[in-house]
């Protein structure tokens, strides 16, 4: 039986990258009176439904090919 | 000189292309569909036109870059074919890999769409042969994610090696040294945030952007 199960890729722009969004969010926070907030960076997660054939090796190539822009994104696999 | 402009779902600039190819090669191009997955023999210049290809899902470009006809594209490109990406163009090519770095979201977040003063960084090109170097311009843009992003090594390179080809005359979307357009290593790929397309007529108000079409044709005709 071929058991679908869900894996979740997060993907988060690289350190040193200038994240606009994450830095309108966090004005917005401080806007709302929240203090204490150092930073806000913004990602991205994306769930896949998969087989259980398929292999961490498709995913990561799947990030690659795909689902991060490795010149500016890092991605997390958790299965 | 036969020239092609690639169709995207999402593509709103590829009449406007079409309309300035036709104008300087005196020659219709044909309209490539992107589940097509050849360019049509002989296809001297091919133009990835401005839009939403793909509703920007994802990432800007990054569904139109893994369509079948981009494919062929990179492997034109490959052989020496002119290539030249506009807005959201110039975004399929970062995502195709034809040219290096990224577009992000514009620092300011908003969308611009007006009117911006570049200056010509090079004029070694056969994009920008018909500018003077330091040239003066002012073309349109319209864009959420024009601002340019690379590692400085890769900065250092493209300025090194003359491949900056248009550079903002004043901040407009964060771009790192303010560059709106970059050439290949090649030197047969180029890609620009602003609309050269939309300035090439005198009804348009101007036609700064007309050099750059009419240049082409006298490199690849």
């Amino acid at each position: 039986m071929a058991a679908a199960m869900k894996t979740r890729v997060t993907i988060t722009l690289k350190n040193g990258v200038l994240d606009p969004q994450g830095k309108a969010i966090h004005h917005a926070l401080e806007g709302l009176g929240f203090s204490g907030v150092n930073d806000v960076r913004a990602g991205k997660l994306i769930e896949l439904d998969l087989d259980e054939g398929v292999s961490d090796r498709d995913i990561e190539a799947m990030c690659r090919k795909l689902l991060a822009n490795t010149v500016i994104e890092n991605f997390r696999i958790e299965r | 000189m036969k020239t092609a402009v690639i169709v995207f779902p999402g593509s709103n600039c590829d009449r406007d292309l079409a309309v300035a190819l036709e104008q300087t090669t005196g020659r219709k191009p044909a309209m490539v569909w992107h589940r097509e997955s050849a360019l049509p023999e002989g296809t001297a210049l091919v133009a990835v036109p401005g839009g939403f290809s793909y509703g920007d899902y994802l990432r800007s470009g990054a569904m139109a870059a893994r369509s079948p006809i981009m494919k062929a594209v990179v492997e034109a490109a490959g052989r020496g074919t002119a290539v030249l990406g506009v807005c959201n163009g110039f975004q399929i090519l970062t995502e195709a890999g034809l040219l290096p770095g990224a577009l992000m979201r514009n620092a300011g977040l908003s969308f611009v769409c007006r009117d911006v003063p570049l200056t010509i960084a090079t004029s070694q090109s056969a994009f920008t042969s018909r500018y003077e170097a330091d040239e003066a311009l002012s073309i349109p843009v319209a864009h959420h994610d024009g601002n340019y992003f690379a590692d400085d090594e890769t900065l250092d390179r493209l300025e090194g090696e003359g491949r900056v080809a248009f550079r903002y005359a004043e901040d407009v979307n964060g771009s790192a040294r303010d560059i709106a357009g970059i050439i290949n290593e090649a030197g047969n790929v180029l890609g620009m945030m602003p609309h050269p397309e939309r300035v090439i007529e005198a009804a348009h108000g101007r036609t700064d952007g007309r050099r750059l079409f009419e240049g082409l044709v006298a490199a690849l005709a």
